[in-house]
């Protein structure tokens, strides 16, 4: 209540807010990506003849990460009404 | 907004009038791709049925298509066994990435997969063939238990587990597989809207319009992109749907 009370006085819009959680919430994924694809280049640098079974894992990791920063992505649109 | 630029609402991005039917049955552009689509999936699989030693054309293509579904998606996740599930996930692909790469197609323009029917029935269609593919396998009973309870849990865990264990395999795969491309798809496409609006607005004499060439570029580089998207997107979902059979049709864990 007070929270609404506030962003009504500051001006702050449902689409504002919902572009601020959709930023926030494509922190994590970001990080995981990068770090996911960081390892999974290691890994193929390592042992080049893995490289076709990392790379599959890696893309599946990749949905799985991507799933979360694609949600708040949604989430953005309802708000929008 | 900036320069007096107008940006179209974003429902009428992915709206499209009706040509003919009513409004639940209606054919309108989205349902023309689905048919070309099923055309194109179709006529892949026509074209690739010749059997002459030495490929040319759309056999070659076909052949190339069957050689990357069966070894970079069933080989990797379901093993050999699973090499009698290529036709599905071969048309699956197909499919997905025809109806993807209209987006970037001229005039048409639209991925199919931006409105939500497509990934949702693509979903539930994944979902009842899992848990049917599971059921054929273990037996209801034993399909269940194989789901829901993991060997090697503590016994007292299994409250804990078996919940997030339902609520994962049964609703969260489902949905992540229908937002995720429904999703990445609608962000392509309003990416590539946005960029277009942007370089039309800059299409005049005034003194500004001496930045037009960055948002041009920027269409130009997110078209290649979309045509990544659009072929990764495809894979993604085989792939996924790959797992989740074998998850439901595997004896050992």
């Amino acid at each position: 209540m007070l929270f609404a009370q506030a962003a009504e006085a500051a001006g702050i819009t449902d689409t504002g807010l919902a572009a601020i959680g959709y930023g926030l919430g494509a922190i994590g994924p970001g990080i995981g990506i990068g770090y996911l694809v960081g390892q999974a280049v290691q890994a193929m640098a390592r042992q080049p003849e893995a490289a076709g079974m990392v790379r599959t894992t890696m893309f599946l990791g990749i949905a799985f990460v991507e799933a979360l920063a694609l949600i708040g992505f949604v989430v953005f649109f309802l708000s929008q009404g | 907004m900036i320069l007096g630029l107008e940006f179209p609402p974003l429902g009428h991005l992915v709206a499209w009038p009706t040509f003919f039917g009513d409004d639940t049955l209606g054919v309108n552009k989205v349902v023309l791709i689905y048919l070309f689509a099923v055309l194109l999936t179709m006529a892949v699989f026509i074209l690739g049925n010749k059997k002459r030693l030495v490929p040319t054309g759309m056999q070659n293509i076909a052949e190339t298509a069957v050689e990357f579904v069966e070894d970079s998606i069933i080989r990797q996740t379901m093993g050999t066994k699973g090499l009698s599930w290529t036709p599905f996930m071969l048309s699956l692909f197909f499919f997905i990435f025809f109806c993807n790469i209209f987006s970037v197609i001229p005039i048409i323009q639209m991925p199919a997969t931006a409105r939500i029917a497509l990934p949702l029935f693509l979903a539930v269609l994944t979902w009842v063939l899992f848990n049917v593919a599971g059921i054929k396998e273990h037996g209801p009973i034993g399909y269940l238990k194989h789901a829901l309870f993991p060997p090697g849990v503590p016994k007292a865990l299994y409250l804990l587990v078996v919940p997030i264990e339902f609520v994962s395999t049964f609703l969260v795969r489902p949905f992540s597989l229908m937002v995720r491309l429904f999703a990445n798809m609608l962000a392509g496409h309003i990416l590539l809207v946005t960029f277009a609006v942007l370089s039309a607005a800059l299409w005049t004499p005034k003194a500004y319009a001496i930045v037009l060439p960055l948002p041009v570029i920027a269409v130009i580089f997110f078209t290649a992109f979309e045509i990544l998207v659009a072929f990764l997107q495809a894979y993604v979902f085989t792939l996924l749907a790959a797992v989740y059979i074998d998850s439901a049709t595997s004896h050992e864990h």
